[in-house]
């Protein structure tokens, strides 16, 4: 064991206690979201700082499912995350294998153009499309929200399958070529099956973006019936002192798969955005 | 031969050309309209009739009173969240890189604020932040007897921005840290300690230099990210309340499109604050080859 990563009982009492205070940090506006979330109606404005409050009551849950358009809104996420999920997958797969594997013209400069498109301000492109689809009538419609979602996921999930291929050995896709299968075949099932861990990162990248945007949706979508989960949730804040049970009980609901998959899934992340920085 | 590696190139085209479609229709297209509509006199009564103006709009933006001041706000904002996030970060990594009962623990729930969708954190904060109910100032008035008006004053709702962001920026970090910590090599501690050297000697001499080349692309990510973050402070401001004085470069620009729709006004503003990042980022890039290594 090594002798530097030891600490006395003092250290260790110290670091304790380091700890457990910025863990508080962490999780107090997680816990005082989930405590609201189950305040009765009649005491939404209270200035009580229990973690249980008194009464404690899934009102509002059964408020936000049966007497908003939540289920709606919760049922246009999922399909427009889903659409961005299998769409962006597809193409972060194959652009992420050519830049991995293939010394071709303008490699270098695309590369960089990807990592540029990250310093765009969000106006930058949002603008434009905005002026676009207005001009093409498709405005207030899904299709445009999901291939801005898919794009936007893009430069990170074509790095990030990049890195992933770079780790796998070129000898495999050799020994397939001598063995005479054709390059489509030993992509699709020799090394897809192995880099399925970095799918799965990519899947959940583009998942998450669309799930979470709220900018994007808030400049191109504006009829009621098509907002998603973010805009549904904005929504209650305008009329915060009524609303302050729902949005709470609103935000557990929406975070709850999300974080649960993220701390199941971050031991992969945080390999995956390593890899590149390590490596080099 | 060259047959063989034009065969290769075709395939490589192939296999990017799904993506490098929707890019060039959602990224390329929209990028160079923008270009265009930055030269011009777009706007809602000239939307249709609209016509090129040359660099009337640049100058427009630079020599307004508010893009400085707003400039000035965006770099405090980015400079202060960045050091407090790779503070807290690289702090926390090297706590948690020692050998301590319920690492992973601390670990799971130090990440949690990177976890929740940073919209759902802008808004809950929001509300944790109001003035007579919300859970900031219940806090304070318990521990110290005192409140502050958060939301209600320009430097207020400053803080409030920050310590949001912060909140939700410092798990990346530590995580970033705690990699970088776990592929230095033991031998070089333990070579130090059988020189003699102190604690602090072995962090400034070996875990400084060791981690920068893991910290300085993260750093860069996060320069970008924070500079143009726009959803903490519309969110947490309501769009810039108090008096649209709580407001970054991005949040100001989206205004001025979206709410006073000013086209080519917002365009060119959209233009400089790129300019901004780019040269900020090629020169820190350059001078520490980062490219290099991760194209290496």
């Amino acid at each position: 064991m090594a002798r530097h990563k030891q600490l006395t009982t003092k250290g260790k009492i110290i670091t304790h206690a380091i700890l457990i205070a910025f863990t508080l940090f962490a999780i107090f506006p997680v816990v005082r979201v989930i405590s609201i979330s189950l305040r009765p109606g009649n005491r939404l404005l209270s200035r009580s700082l229990a973690i249980i409050p008194q009464g404690a009551t899934l009102e509002s849950y059964v408020t936000l499912f049966f007497q908003t358009p939540f289920l709606r809104w919760m049922a246009n996420s999922l399909v427009v995350s889903l659409l961005v999920t299998i769409v962006g997958v597809g193409l972060a797969i194959t652009a992420g294998y050519a830049f991995s594997r293939f010394k071709f013209r303008g490699r270098k400069a695309s590369l960089l153009a990807i990592i540029t498109t990250q310093m765009f301000p969000v106006t930058m492109l949002l603008l434009p499309l905005f002026i676009m689809l207005i001009k093409l009538h498709l405005y207030d419609s899904f299709g445009g929200l999901i291939i801005t979602y898919s794009a936007t996921a893009l430069p990170f999930t074509i790095w990030q399958m990049k890195g992933y291929y770079d780790t796998i050995p070129f000898s495999l896709e050799e020994a397939a070529m001598i063995d005479g299968a054709s390059p489509l075949y030993t992509f699709v099932r020799i090394i897809l099956p192995l880099a399925l861990p970095a799918i799965a990162i990519t899947a959940l990248f583009s998942f998450m973006t669309a799930w979470s945007e709220y900018l994007v949706a808030a400049v191109l979508i504006q009829n009621t019936d098509l907002f998603t989960l973010p805009l549904g949730l904005k929504s209650f804040q305008a009329n915060m002192e009524v609303a302050w049970g729902l949005y709470s009980a609103g935000a557990v609901v929406v975070s709850l798969p999300v974080v649960v998959i993220f701390i199941l899934a971050s031991r992969y992340l945080i390999s995956g955005l390593t890899l590149g920085s390590v490596k080099g | 031969m060259s047959t063989l590696a034009a065969k290769r190139n075709r395939l490589a085209y192939a296999y990017l050309s799904p993506a490098m479609f929707i890019m060039a229709l959602v990224i390329a297209y929209p990028f160079v309209y923008n270009v265009v509509i930055s030269f011009s006199n777009m706007n809602l009564t000239h939307f249709r009739d609209w016509r090129l103006i040359g660099l009337r709009n640049y100058w427009l933006v630079v020599t307004d009173y508010s893009f400085w001041y707003f400039f000035f706000k965006t770099v405090l904002w980015t400079v202060l969240n960045l050091v407090f996030h790779v503070g807290i970060g690289v702090f926390l990594a090297i706590l948690l890189d020692k050998d301590l009962r319920g690492k992973t623990i601390y670990r799971t729930l130090l990440i949690l604020p990177w976890a929740v969708p940073q919209y759902i954190t802008a808004l809950t904060w929001r509300g944790m932040f109001n003035s007579e109910y919300g859970a900031v100032n219940l806090l304070l008035e318990k521990l110290f007897h005192t409140q502050v008006l958060w939301l209600s004053s320009e430097w207020g709702a400053f803080a409030a921005c920050l310590i949001t962001n912060i909140w939700l920026g410092f798990p990346f970090m530590m995580i970033i840290a705690l990699g970088g910590l776990q592929s230095i090599p033991n031998e070089l501690y333990e070579a130090a300690e059988i020189d003699g050297a102190t604690a602090w000697q072995k962090f400034r001499n070996i875990t400084v230099p060791l981690l920068r080349p893991v910290m300085v692309p993260a750093i860069i990510l996060g320069v970008i990210w924070t500079f143009n973050n726009f959803n903490v402070v519309w969110l947490v401001s309501n769009g810039g309340e108090p008096s649209d004085k709580t407001h970054i470069l991005v949040s100001w620009v989206y205004k001025s499109a979206f709410t006073y729709f000013r086209f080519g006004y917002a365009a060119a503003f959209s233009m400089i604050i790129f300019l901004i990042l780019f040269i900020f980022s090629w020169r820190f890039i350059k001078k520490t080859q980062v490219v290099e290594n991760i194209y290496g």
